[in-house]
């Protein structure tokens, strides 16, 4: 396994900016991955590590080695594509063995079998290796794409949106399986994803994608609890981060410049309404309440605004009732959307 | 019409309009097949039932227009015949039956293995030329792409009798002029136009991830178009190969004007065949039939991949 650095990278597609001055290192061993809406450049940033496509500005190194210009098959990376990627006129098993048959690879038959029968008892595809690449179902094909990454032992894996096509149950199996083996094979991986909750259970660090722009990087506990911009701060966190107007809270002590307040679902102290509320809560009344099963969703209405917060099961409140709401740990922003840090 | 309605809703045809359908491809079937079954019924005619008036239908079948095809023969006296020992074989007997004798073989088999080396030789071409122009095409980024392809395809637009006379001085001055290397040439310029614009379509429709995976697993664009793009587009690449191959087999106006002798297809052969007294219509009719088996066989063998061919980009996956 090796480093993969990213050294102020730009790339324009025509008139799009797809990735802006991109800088990023992922330390070898590590899982970097990149979260954005569509469209934010996150898939750009792979296929230049991939070699996919060329960088119009700056450089990339590969266990430290300039690979800026090299063609794909000299940069020692894997790649999992998001979908298309098994070849639909070879089996299961010479899919997987694909890679290792490569001219630069030249393993003996033997040592290919053996390779690729681990794997595939790895990913629980042993029994499928003799079908058709095309008879299979959704989520054995993306392991069996997971799987052709993993054949080989590349300075690192670059990972598109590997599990998005697969159903939740799938997933979250997945999640942890890929987990697991990355720490067995200490292996390299950047993955980009628009999922929050594969970023925050399988990233080592996350980086925050926006238009091209590498906004925020950091482990998910400091991306989650210190998001450096509003945009940052709603690409996590489920329900998403309440944002209320400063005018809405006078009495909060604030920074001068704030004019939005983020205060995340489970960070709403609520109460009854009653007469030693403070003056710095908000006091609205319950309107709406979403039962999960293991937690409710309430839907508050303050003014003409509307709050989401987390509560147990137990809390007694029930529609109708006159809340007063304490903000624990806010977040301040100024007019550009920047955090404001106190 | 019922009022079933599938998944992807469209309507399922009902049994009448099935029955329908059935009837009008059968009768267009016959109707199309009259006149290949009056030329393969021609071909085992004596010459005077080929032209004889009201047509025939019920005839004494007899070998004569074959061997008409693949003999030139001499008319003998009557004396010269009976000094000559009993006939060999069905050609000759039916010869002497005419007082005539086998002189030679005809023109008819070089002719044919002519039209084979040409056509077969030019469709290998245009179609090898064709998938790396097409693959060219759909995956990189050509400077004036979509005018190179316009003015490819331009070169279909007119008759090719058009240009015949000035390929014919052209051939002339380069030596091609009645060469199998200069038809073949011609065809292939005449096909190539069309296997681009035919295999871009075919390709454009193979995703490239499956190059791009292939070119991180090791592979250079040429190994990955060859293990990867090639065995998916092999179905658009028999479809192209039948349609170019129908058309270089069949081609008459260039062959017409630009062979006359040793590179001679069959098809400006056949039609000149002539018999005793005028135009020979049952070794015609032979000829032409026998014309038409190598096509039948090259199509019967890629018909799946033909089918698929023609529906593919339809239907998506």
């Amino acid at each position: 396994m090796a480093s993969v650095e990213f050294v102020r990278i730009s790339k324009r597609f025509k008139d799009v900016e797809a990735v802006a001055d991109l800088s990023l290192t992922i330390a070898d061993g590590e899982f970097v991955v990149l979260l954005g809406p569509t469209g934010a450049g996150k898939t750009t940033t792979l296929r230049l590590a991939a070699g996919l496509e060329r960088a119009d500005v700056g450089s990339i190194r590969i266990g430290g080695v300039d690979r800026t210009s090299a063609d794909p098959a000299l940069r020692d990376v894997a790649f999992v594509f998001q979908q298309y990627s098994l070849y639909p006129h070879l089996s299961v098993y010479d899919n997987l063995a694909f890679p290792l048959r490569s001219p630069l690879c030249r393993m003996a038959e033997d040592a290919i079998r053996a390779r690729v029968t681990e794997i595939a008892r790895l990913l629980h595809i042993d029994d499928k290796l003799q079908s058709p690449a095309t008879r299979l179902s959704g989520g054995q094909m993306q392991r069996v794409a997971i799987g052709r990454a993993l054949v080989r032992r590349p300075s690192a894996y670059l990972m598109d949106e590997p599990l998005s096509s697969l159903d939740a149950k799938l997933r979250a199996d997945l999640r942890l399986e890929l987990v697991r083996i990355q720490q067995e094979l200490g292996a390299t991986i950047l993955y980009v994803t628009h999922d929050q909750i594969e970023a925050m259970t399988m990233a080592d660090r996350i980086g925050v994608m926006e238009a091209g722009r590498l906004v925020q990087v950091g482990t998910p506990r400091d991306i989650y609890e210190n998001p450096s911009t509003i945009h940052v701060a709603t690409r996590l966190g489920h329900p998403v981060v309440n944002l209320i107007p400063r005018g809405l809270i006078p009495d909060l002590p604030a920074p001068p410049r704030a004019v939005l307040i983020g205060a995340r679902t489970e960070h709403l102290r609520l109460s009854k309404a009653g007469g030693s509320a403070q003056a710095s809560n908000l006091v609205g009344s319950l309107s709406w309440i979403e039962h999960l099963g293991d937690q409710n969703h309430l839907h508050l209405k303050v003014g003409d605004m509307e709050l989401v917060t987390l509560a147990d099961p137990e809390s007694g409140l029930s529609v109708g009732d006159r809340v007063s709401v304490a903000l624990a740990r806010p977040l301040f922003f100024d007019d550009a959307g920047q955090r404001i840090t106190v | 019409m019922s009022d079933n309605v599938t998944a992807h809703s469209v309507v399922e045809p009902s049994s009448l309009t099935k029955r329908i359908a059935g009837i009008l491809v059968v009768l267009y079937a016959i109707i199309t097949m009259v006149p290949l079954g009056w030329i393969v019924l021609t071909g085992f005619k004596s010459p005077p039932d080929s032209i004889s008036y009201p047509p025939k239908i019920v005839f004494d079948p007899t070998l004569e227009g074959y061997c008409n095809l693949f003999t030139t023969r001499s008319r003998q006296t009557a004396e010269y015949l009976a000094s000559l020992p009993p006939p060999s074989g069905t050609c000759e007997s039916i010869a002497r039956a005419r007082n005539l004798v086998v002189v030679s073989e005809s023109k008819f088999v070089p002719r044919f293995w002519n039209s084979v080396v040409i056509a077969f030789g030019s469709t290998a071409l245009a179609v090898f030329l064709g998938t790396l122009s097409a693959y060219g095409f759909s995956r990189f980024r050509v400077p004036l792409k979509d005018d190179l392809l316009f003015f490819i395809l331009s070169t279909r637009m007119m008759p090719p009798i058009a240009v015949a006379i000035p390929i014919y001085l052209m051939y002339r001055e380069l030596g091609l002029q009645d060469t199998k290397l200069g038809m073949i040439l011609l065809y292939t310029a005449v096909n190539v136009s069309l296997a681009v614009w035919l295999l871009k379509g075919f390709i454009d429709e193979i995703p490239r991830e499956y190059e791009e995976a292939a070119m991180i697993d090791g592979y250079s664009r040429l190994q990955a178009f060859r293990k990867v793009v090639l065995p998916q587009a092999v179905t658009g690449i028999a479809a192209t190969a039948i349609f170019c191959l129908i058309f270089a087999w069949n081609e008459y106006a260039f062959a017409v004007l630009l062979t006359s002798g040793e590179a001679q297809t069959a098809p400006p052969f056949i039609p000149i065949i002539i018999g005793e007294g005028g135009q020979d219509w049952p070794a015609v009719a032979a000829g032409t039939t026998l014309f038409l088996v190598p096509i039948v066989i090259f199509t019967v063998l890629l018909r799946k991949h033909l089918l698929r061919g023609i529906t593919f980009g339809a239907v998506r996956k």
